[in-house]
């Protein structure tokens, strides 16, 4: 740390140095450098926003065609009925496009999934951060980290494997359920929430803790009432990156969460969540078909409702910096 | 630091200009696209067929029987490939392409080996899916809850039980489980106790269960002799007639290479060998 800030000022003074002389003789290297450089720079950046304006104009475009299109579907029906039958001919009641059960099921496998990895995260961050730091950074956060490495279906695989059976054997039912998916996800998401949440409680001043102990706080009392609420937006940004992460999470869940079209009654019944039925449905359906625009309004609700999560991110951040000010 | 930064921007110039070069290097080539059933046969053909042309290009891709015969109908891939007869689906104009059986699959239903039934008939595989029958001893089987295993239901093997083993009849909703391939669904069978479902004929081995139906085993004889019933060719459909390196390659899927050892190599049927058609 130290070593860095003594030689900010040098390399400044360098590249000062650098371009002083290039404006008074021009070096070959100087447009390369220089002015390519920026426009190459510039360019990315565009195409960057581009993308994402393109990407989000396509599927809301094709989200959207299902409501308007020749014979439009209700967009209430789509969104708060069960009826989920795509390949009905009219005389077996006509096909009926009902989300709500995908809908459920995405919300409540990541929600559950987050309830059982942010207490798991926080403890291992608290661990981490606070009360071994020397293990922590070397050992527990690098183990972690491995974790976002493995690919979603090694996840899917292990599920399906291991724990899918072992909840077959222990709690009964099929297996395949909503235990399992969010037992599934809350593992893949603990990386992301503790890595945040101990950035979080490393970042935050050593005064606070040194004030705490010499007000004869234990080290609980400083954790618990000064570095929690103090670390508190940050620690919560994590945990709603989490979620996102989860809720748009598709072939891990889709393997072992069973993938029956119903509201789930209980921990142990099959759910389907919006991704699988994407996955599954997608290719398999004749584009420009009703069947296949659904799919891509539940595409487009995906996205409004990560959009949603990640304006929950910002709020949260802002909250924390308006904070950092009144402080100061 | 100069020679540094300028080979870090000669690699980033070089990514930028390859991807764009990549796109436009396909010259003679063709692309082949849908059905994953279908996939392996038609990559293992396109790989023979290109030793023998080294200019050739055939892309082959998956994506499922509804993106292949959108693409083909579309003119964005060269050959759809297809579960099913493109009539089978709404929303494509199947008067425009043409249909080539390249092959026949036939699928069986199966269960996990703890259920001791060996043969359903027609009417108690409906009433199974049904949801009408739900325990074996039912049907003579043991104690045990029926456990449906399905596929999607955008899935051809799914149209395809549906149709020639339900009679048409709608699986009750909400009761099955569905698993996207047919390897995941053999790996729940084979681990689900009383569970049910069904797979193409080379999926299914010896950790489930193969039903015989209506008395008939599932085998290639009685497929092709007509006997057993639940079967479906495999069709690559081209817009109009094929032309250029398409036909060729048609021609080469039809021909004795493919058709007398890749075909049956890799668990389909020759369509030379079947004496009955649909």
């Amino acid at each position: 740390m130290v070593s860095k800030t003594e030689n900010l000022p040098k390399t400044f003074c360098i590249k000062a140095c650098d371009h002083v002389i290039n404006r008074s003789s021009p070096k070959p290297g100087y447009f390369f450098r220089e002015t390519l450089g920026r426009y190459y720079t510039t360019l990315c950046g565009s195409v960057i926003i581009l993308l994402t304006v393109v990407m989000v104009a396509f599927v809301a475009i094709k989200g959207l065609t299902a409501f308007i299109g020749s014979h439009p579907i209700s967009p209430l029906q789509f969104l708060f009925s069960t009826h989920w039958q795509p390949d009905a001919s009219a005389s077996e009641g006509g096909p009926e496009f009902g989300a709500l059960a995908f809908i459920i099921g995405s919300l409540s496998v990541s929600g559950l999934a987050v309830l059982f990895s942010a207490p798991l995260a926080i403890a291992a961050a608290v661990l981490i951060a606070i009360i071994a730091p020397q293990s922590g950074e070397n050992f527990i956060r690098p183990v972690l980290e491995l974790f976002t490495g493995i690919p979603s279906v090694v996840y899917g695989w292990v599920g399906l494997s291991l724990l899918v059976p072992f909840i077959r054997n222990c709690f009964g039912g099929l297996g395949f359920s909503l235990l399992a998916g969010s037992l599934v996800l809350a593992l893949m998401i603990l990386p992301t929430i503790t890595t945040l949440a101990t950035d979080a409680l490393q970042a935050l001043p050593i005064s606070y803790t040194e004030g705490s102990y010499a007000l004869g706080a234990t080290r609980w009392q400083t954790i618990y009432r000064i570095l929690f609420p103090a670390a508190r937006s940050r620690i919560l940004i994590g945990i709603t990156l989490g979620i996102t992460r989860a809720f748009g999470e598709a072939l891990a869940v889709q393997m072992v969460i069973g993938n029956s079209v119903r509201i789930p009654g209980s921990f142990l019944s099959p759910i389907s969540t919006l991704t699988s039925i994407i996955t599954m449905d997608m290719g398999n359906t004749v584009t420009g078909s009703d069947w296949n625009n659904t799919m891509w309004s539940m595409a487009l609700l995906l996205l409004l409702i990560t959009f949603g999560f990640i304006v929950i991110i910002k709020i949260l951040g802002s909250q924390r910096t308006e904070k950092r000010g009144s402080n100061a | 630091m100069l020679k540094f930064s300028r080979i870090a921007w000669i690699i980033a110039l070089f990514f930028t200009v390859s991807t764009g070069a990549v796109a436009i290097a396909a010259g003679n080539s063709i692309t082949a696209m849908g059905s994953t059933a279908l996939q392996p046969l038609v990559e293992q053909a396109a790989n023979k067929f290109m030793e023998t042309k080294p200019d050739a290009r055939i892309l082959v891709q998956g994506g499922g029987s509804g993106t292949g015969l959108t693409q083909v109908a579309q003119g964005g891939a060269d050959i759809g490939n297809s579960d099913i007869f493109a009539e089978e689906k709404t929303d494509i104009n199947a008067k425009q392409l043409i249909d080539h059986k390249v092959c026949v699959v036939g699928f069986t239903a199966v269960v996990n080996p703890k259920v001791t039934v060996s043969n359903v008939t027609q009417k108690q595989l409906v009433d199974i899916f049904s949801g009408k029958i739900t325990n074996w001893k039912e049907i003579g089987g043991p104690d045990m809850k029926v456990v449906i295993i399905n596929r999607p239901k955008s899935s051809g093997t799914r149209a395809t039980f549906k149709k020639y083993a339900l009679n048409g009849v709608e699986e009750a909703a909400g009761i099955s489980l569905t698993e996207d391939s047919s390897g995941t669904v053999r790996k729940t069978i084979a681990e689900t106790p009383g569970a049910i479902g069904y797979l193409a004929l080379s999926y299914a081995d010896t950790s489930v269960r193969a039903l015989n139906f209506n008395g008939v085993t599932p085998t290639i004889a009685n497929i092709t002799n007509g006997k057993y019933p639940i079967w479906s060719y495999e069709h690559m459909y081209t817009k109009g007639e094929p032309t250029g390196l398409a036909k060729e390659f048609l021609n080469y899927m039809m021909g004795p290479e493919v058709q007398g050892k890749l075909v049956s190599a890799l668990g389909y049927i020759p369509v030379s060998e079947m004496k009955v058609s649909r």
